[in-house]
């Protein structure tokens, strides 16, 4: 009775009519008056009763199977080319806003080869590279009201780049200086912005899932037309927080879309030993949640899934789960080398073969909107702009010390006050021992 | 989290319900044919009364209107108040939408709706983890845990997120509207899992707040004020006082101080510091002293454990020159540690005698051990005793 196709739970209904979609059909209810099709009610049949579940009785023993092999499909609207497929599906956006992905995408880029190359230089302590993800950034992004409330894990700044965060400011976070809005508290990364709409990211994992829900409840009671997104890998959604997030979405119908970048790799280890159902978007059902994949190298793809899952989480109030399959191409942080668990060969394919900025830039050079020389002069121009402000951020100070003792309640305490004046009198002390100078004062 | 485990406790002195035994109980009763030699072994099986007396506050007029109200009623009408006066408020966690297992949320559900009184699913990590984003969103969230036993799933998300949220952030973010309640302390039988109190765990962390109060009166004004202040905080609330305890509570909304503790009596031999439950235990033991030892004892309620009043200790302990600290939960790396270790930092030149901690053994928090296991007042008057005589 049921077979190896999650994306249709009843392969042969009776007389259901659950139709034939690719997309997974969402209950709202999982209760006995469930929304689900009336099935022709045979008075000689004995239908069960309980509360938990709305289903048929079976009389024959059979395990659902999960299917691996031929799981959910990945929807995209180009090829690996840049080519439109379907031209229903191409979301005709302008030149200048198509233009201005690209040249998020690659400025993201840009900065990422300067600071990680810095962190090796010993300039800042730490790095990641978003490299082959910059269309699951700019693609959810784009999809997006302003001042819709994104929940992010760490790998997601060209989202905040999109959103117009500055370079300097991106730079003042990764060199901890006076500029930094984050008052040097965390480690480079860890960027967050209140203006922009963009929840300071933590380092423990998952923790932002049901964080995002708990938003997107307070947002719903506003009324204001405020969607969350919530960002995280396919290693964090092992979590327990995940599951935690993606159940009380479902039960407490909020909107909100949870965006997985399933990029094949948690630090070293693969996705066959992240788990063994069909990744991250089979879940979704099992929490009643409506759930897609998507090529997430394909920015219109991310895109229109990002634009349709808004629309709809808002108006429909209920959380909606995309998981946009990707690449990692670079090393999961500067404290990592990811030969000793890949292979070269299989990075350069996806830096070569299938990447989110060269199938846009094909896209775009196939329209005649970008030339060759427009292309020598926006790399010019970026990375110009991205090393002054890397020199700026550089030659800064870093915040006060006092900065330590702030913000740890709203209000500072008497035994916080007197720790910060030992602290000050101990440096006083022994000044020649602090690096007091780099500091401002 | 133990979903099976959980019993409905019943207050000092009242009868045992545990659902489902509905009709059969009586039918079994009958059925129970003691032999001859049970009836004095049933003497000793009968449950001992509770460890504590509980003394009621004063009736007070200076918030207004009182009615009578126990724990429970008290802790509904803080949230009552909040629900009337914060739109945004909402309460959330396992069964708090029909009222509660401890009937703390009685009524709140029909009064103000169900989208501001809700059941969430059976997962700690998810309601605290939901209370941070609704507060970081603006919500004044108010989320249950419904034992403090159970709180621990949610540990991660308390310790290293609200805590943090708005250090890390450079005072962008904040979860400043967010307050978890959880009921707390021994109830006479709740043995490992119904009985602790975890302060200690929480008091090592820097960004939370931590409050515990005596009675209702306390209560009330003490929720109202973690509700209201900036800063995520935790409310302990003792559930054996639940029903027990009754006092003169007014009806309307007032708040009582954070991080300020309280002195109950005034002394000049010996301090006594504890808070919740135990605080009427150390009133009794000031009067035993009084009357056995003619010590005269200064009792202080904690009241906030984080951050909490060092200063009204310490000058307690300049005058007295001695302090005992009481607490239900073990006593390594408890709470009393901390005070213990500040006192002899501030006022070592002062001290009479070795600063005396009477609280639980090492253990986990026994079953049929209870009456061994607790620090009751025997046990602090003996404390006493050694101090004076030392």
């Amino acid at each position: 009775m049921f077979e190896d196709n999650p994306t249709n739970l009843k392969k042969e209904s009776t007389a259901s009519q659950l139709p034939q979609r690719r997309q997974l059909q969402h209950w709202h209810h999982v209760s006995s008056q469930a929304a689900h099709q009336q099935q022709p009610f045979d008075s000689s049949l004995e239908k069960p009763q309980f509360p938990g579940a709305s289903a048929e009785f079976v009389d024959h023993l059979e395990f659902i199977q999960p299917n691996v092999i031929s799981g959910i499909p990945v929807y995209r609207v180009m090829d690996r080319q840049g080519n439109i497929i379907n031209a229903s599906e191409d979301p005709q956006l302008s030149k200048e806003t198509v233009l201005n992905f690209y040249q998020k995408m690659t400025l993201l880029n840009t900065m990422d080869r300067i600071l990680y190359e810095s962190q090796r230089q010993g300039r800042i302590s730490f790095y990641m590279t978003n490299y082959g993800e910059e269309g699951t950034h700019i693609g959810s992004a784009a999809a997006l009201e302003s001042n819709d409330l994104v929940f992010g894990q760490y790998r997601e700044a060209g989202v905040l780049m999109y959103r117009g965060f500055p370079l300097d400011l991106f730079m003042a976070q990764c060199y901890a200086n006076a500029d930094d809005l984050g008052k040097g508290r965390q480690m480079p990364v860890h960027y967050g912005s209140k203006d922009l709409n963009f929840v300071t990211i933590s380092s423990p994992l998952a923790t932002q899932i049901p964080q995002a829900v708990g938003a997107a409840y307070a947002l719903k009671r506003e009324n204001m037309n405020r969607a969350v997104i919530c960002y995280f890998g396919e290693g964090a959604a092992s979590e327990g927080d995940a599951h935690a997030g993606f159940n009380f979405s479902a039960t407490l119908e909020c909107p909100l879309i949870f965006f997985c970048r399933n990029n094949g790799y948690a630090i070293s280890t693969p996705t066959n030993e992240q788990y063994r159902g069909d990744g991250i978007a089979a879940r979704g059902p099992g929490y009643g949640m409506l759930s897609i994949r998507v090529d997430g190298n394909d920015v219109f793809a991310v895109y229109n899934a990002t634009k349709e899952a808004r629309r709809r989480a808002v108006a429909e109030n209920q959380p909606f789960l995309i998981e946009a399959m990707t690449y990692r191409i670079g090393h999961h942080s500067t404290s990592d080398d990811s030969s000793a668990y890949r292979s070269v060969d299989e990075v350069n394919y996806w830096d070569k073969q299938d990447h989110p900025i060269s199938r846009l830039r094909h896209y775009m050079t196939a329209r005649d909107w970008w030339s060759e020389d427009d292309e020598r002069s926006w790399r010019k121009q970026s990375r110009k702009t991205v090393m002054e402000a890397f020199e700026r951020a550089e030659r800064r100070l870093k915040p006060n010390p006092e900065l330590l003792f702030t913000d740890v309640y709203e209000e500072m305490t008497p035994s916080l006050d007197k720790q910060r004046e030992s602290m000050f009198r101990h440096i006083q002390q022994y000044k020649e021992h602090y690096p007091v100078d780099l500091y401002e004062k | 989290m133990a979903a099976a485990a959980r019993v409905f406790i019943r207050g000092a002195h009242a009868t045992l319900s545990v659902p489902g035994a509905g009709k059969q109980s009586s039918a079994r009763s009958a059925l129970l044919k003691l032999s001859p030699g049970c009836s004095s072994r049933l003497k000793t099986q009968q449950r001992h009364a509770a460890h504590f007396t509980f003394q009621p506050e004063p009736v007070t007029t200076q918030y207004g209107p009182t009615q009578k109200m126990n724990l429970f009623q008290s802790i509904t009408s803080a949230l009552d108040n909040t629900l009337a006066s914060d739109p945004t408020a909402v309460i959330f966690g396992e069964d708090v939408a029909f009222g509660g297992v401890f009937r703390c949320t009685v009524g709140l559900r029909d009064k103000y709706g169900k989208d501001r009184v809700f059941n969430t699913p059976l997962c700690e990590q998810g309601i605290v983890g939901f209370g941070i984003g609704a507060a970081v969103a603006g919500a004044t969230a108010i989320a249950e845990i419904q034992f403090a036993d159970y709180i621990f799933p949610a540990f991660d998300q308390i310790v290293n997120e609200a805590a943090k949220y708005r250090y890390r952030s450079g005072n962008l973010f904040d979860c400043g509207n967010l307050t978890i309640r959880a009921p707390w302390g021994c109830v006479g039988h709740g043995s490992l899992y119904h009985s602790q109190s975890p302060e200690a765990f929480f008091a090592h962390c820097p960004g939370i707040k931590i409050v515990i109060p005596r009675g209702p009166l306390e209560a009330k004004g003490l929720l109202l004020s973690c509700i209201a202040d900036n800063n995520p905080c935790l409310f302990f609330e003792p559930k054996i006082l639940y029903r027990a305890a009754v006092e003169q509570v007014p009806v309307d909304s007032y708040t009582i101080p954070l991080s300020q503790a309280e002195v109950l009596q005034e002394g000049s031999d010996v301090t006594l510091v504890a808070w919740g439950t135990q605080i009427h235990v150390l009133k009794e033991v000031a009067n035993m002293a009084q009357e056995k030892l003619g010590v005269s004892c200064e009792v202080i309620d904690l009241r906030t454990i984080l951050p909490w009043d060092t200063e009204t200790i310490c000058k307690s302990v300049v005058k007295t020159g001695r302090l005992l600290i009481s607490h239900e939960a073990p006593v390594t790396g408890g709470f009393a540690a901390e005070i213990s270790s500040t006192v002899q930092e501030e006022c070592f030149l002062n001290l009479e005698a070795p600063i005396a901690r009477v609280c639980g053994y090492d253990t986990p928090f026994p079953h049929i051990f209870e009456p061994f296991y607790i620090p009751d007042k025997w046990k602090c008057f003996e404390a006493i005793k050694r101090m004076i005589n030392y």
